[in-house]
């Protein structure tokens, strides 16, 4: 008996190291194919990569796409959290019949492919256009649309997981604005689940390339795209990074959640 | 201290086509503690929660002091708070949770910290100041609670079923700590539960609630002693139901004549008898039998089954149950105290 179960966990470890040998190889092959292709010729690419002003003159179209992104991110995420937060609280706490409808909305982004969603967007983009002028930035507007399934849910299991209900009235009773009882309650007690939905948005918004090439827009995919026809090294080069870039964010992602965990635990 | 009387009257709450509240008036007198006690579903979350400001009446006054504060928001109504659920912040201390309502308060850190010190001390748990909620027990949280609620002096401290989440032992114990508390800060204190012994316990007055209106109020004496109706009698404490005739200002039961509360029709009537109003005495001529046999410590239940069936549960004293094993034929007494006698 006690043998037969001994011999099952072993085959058990066994194809577990299988299974995750076999993923480390298929993700990181390519990861090193890319990074030996850059270095092939020596590391003037990476060198270049990493002096901004000598990157900005050679490769101007990478420049702008790699600022744009930069700020595509920031304010993507400033915009999902700053809607997302308070709709989703005071849904939960006012109007509670709502849920379902909000939760589907919030999901229908992702049931719509990127070229249906440029459809619809692109009139939408004429009046931006008109208002706030053409800049690359501005598809933070669509980019905040995007992450709105991955935000929510997000947000979503954060909030599960506490009574916002009694909590916020509890503050209330104490004392409390509303807008303490958010800062000062709610925040904190959903950090992790806030942090996590800054990192998806960060990883949709620096890999996204469909919306804002097809609107004609700049970006760091798009700019890889292009240079991808002049300069491959470079190309590959900042392909890389961006990966490498969302790896380590995912992984802190991950890393928030179990610290938090250990912390409901023993602290 | 600022403890204050609190007046409702008339107040409604709809939900859907449900009354929660049908016309409540309920009076607390400055420093009084009342029980609101009824069955589940009876509308006394919803008074609280309106007196607290977390839900709004569809009318009707709310009146802290002399002033009507039915337009002011909860966070400015300053009435401590304690919740049937656990409400603590999990992430702050133990003494960061009682801090949070003197920090809204702009007290300096230092007055703050030793204010709620003394309120944790207060509700004897100042020695794990230091824990969050996750490492306290249910009982140890409310004790927190309960000092979160003090510590910014309340004019009013609210209480809905407090005490519900907690085992039988920590629930009396804890039940008896918030009163001696109470006592001592003199907190006007609204007090919710479905449990009539622990309304009868700790409370000042009692009020009985029923379909969203105040059915009675009173001593918790006046509660037990002379329920006002039938849905009080049966509410509160056991009663027995005899079949009796109400002939004026009596009513008949097993040949006994017992004075009526309130008056009643003439006719056949169900007469709520209490057990400690029955007595019974080992007769081998009596007509009734020991069916069964319960010992409560220092008292005793035993119920009698008579000729027609009917069943009466008499309460007496454990040193004479050597005399009535089960089988024992025995003569039914009934005190003659007043009783309630609801129609049919
Ligand atoms: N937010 C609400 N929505 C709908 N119905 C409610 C709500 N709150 C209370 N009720 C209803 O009002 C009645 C009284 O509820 P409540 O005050 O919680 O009773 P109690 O606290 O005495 O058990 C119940 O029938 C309950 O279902
Ligand atoms: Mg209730």
């Amino acid at each position: 008996m006690a043998g037969l179960r001994q011999r099952r966990v072993r085959r058990q470890r066994a194809l577990r190291w299988i299974v995750v040998t076999l993923f480390a190889v298929l993700t990181l092959l390519p990861l090193v194919a890319m990074f030996e292709f850059t270095t092939r010729d020596g590391w003037d690419t990476w060198r270049v990569f990493f002096d901004w002003k000598a990157l900005g003159e050679t490769y101007p179209i990478l420049w702008t796409g790699m600022k744009a992104s930069f700020w595509l991110v920031l304010l993507s995420v400033a915009l999902t959290l700053v809607l997302l937060v308070p709709t989703v609280v005071w849904v939960r706490l006012r109007l509670p019949r709502l849920r379902r409808v909000v939760e589907f909305v919030s999901l229908l982004p992702l049931t719509i492919p990127a070229i249906v969603l440029v459809v619809g967007l692109a009139p939408v983009y004429a009046w931006v256009v008109y208002f706030v002028g053409g800049s690359s930035v501005t598809l933070f507007l669509a980019y905040t649309v995007l992450a709105l399934p991955f935000a929510y849910r997000s947000i979503d299991a954060g909030l599960s997981a506490i009574d916002v209900r009694t909590l916020s009235e509890a503050a209330r009773s104490l004392g409390s604005s509303w807008a303490t009882v958010m800062w000062r309650v709610v925040l904190p007690n959903i950090r992790s689940a806030v942090l996590s939905a800054a990192f998806l948005t960060v990883a949709l918004v620096l890999g996204e390339f469909t919306i804002a090439s097809l609107l004609n827009r700049a970006n760091i995919q798009v700019a890889i795209n292009q240079l991808g026809k002049s300069s491959a090294t470079m190309s590959v080069a900042v392909s890389l990074a961006a990966l490498v870039l969302a790896f380590v964010l995912l992984f802190l992602l991950s890393f928030a959640g179990r610290r938090r965990n250990r912390e409901r635990k023993t602290s | 201290m600022t403890s204050s009387g609190v007046r409702l009257s008339a107040l409604r709450r709809k939900f859907g086509n449900v009354h929660a509240l049908d016309g409540l008036d309920l009076d607390l007198a400055p420093g009084e503690l009342v029980a609101l006690l009824g069955p589940s579903g009876c509308g006394k979350t919803t008074a609280l929660r309106i007196l607290a400001g977390l839900e709004d009446a569809d009318s009707g006054r709310i009146i802290v002091g002399d002033r009507d504060i039915a337009n002011v928001p909860a966070n400015k109504r300053g009435m401590g708070m304690v919740f049937q659920a656990y409400s603590l912040f999990p992430h702050l201390t133990a003494i960061e949770n009682v801090e949070f309502g003197l920090r809204l308060r702009k007290q300096s850190s230092t007055v703050r910290r030793r204010r709620a010190q003394e309120m944790l001390d207060l509700v004897g748990i100042g020695a794990h100041a230091a824990r969050f909620p996750q490492q306290l027990s249910g009982g140890q949280q409310q004790r927190v609670a309960l000092a979160r609620a003090l510590a910014f002096e309340p004019s009013v401290l609210l209480l809905d079923e407090p005490l519900s989440a907690l085992d039988a032992k920590v629930r009396v114990q804890l039940r008896e700590e918030i009163r001696r508390i109470q006592l001592e800060v003199g907190t006007t204190t609204l007090f919710v539960t479905h449990d009539q012994e622990e309304a009868l316990a700790i409370a000042d007055r009692v009020g009985v609630m029923r379909a969203g209106q105040l059915e009675q109020i009173g001593s918790p004496e006046d509660i037990y002693r002379t329920p006002a109706t039938p849905f009080v009698a049966e509410f509160v404490g056991l009663s027995n139901r005899l079949a009796g005739r109400v002939t004026g200002d009596v009513v008949e039961v097993l040949d006994t004549k017992l004075p009526l509360v309130g008056s009643v029709q003439d006719g056949p009537a169900t007469a709520l008898v209490r057990p400690e109003s029955v007595d019974v005495t080992a007769d081998p001529a009596g007509a009734g039998r020991v069916v069964a046999v319960s010992f409560l410590g220092p008292l005793a239940r035993v119920t009698v089954a008579l000729p027609d069936d009917t069943l009466v549960v008499a309460q007496l004293e454990s040193a004479r149950l050597p005399e009535l094993p089960t089988g024992t034929a025995v003569r039914v007494v009934l005190r003659p105290v007043p009783v309630v006698v609801s129609a049919g």
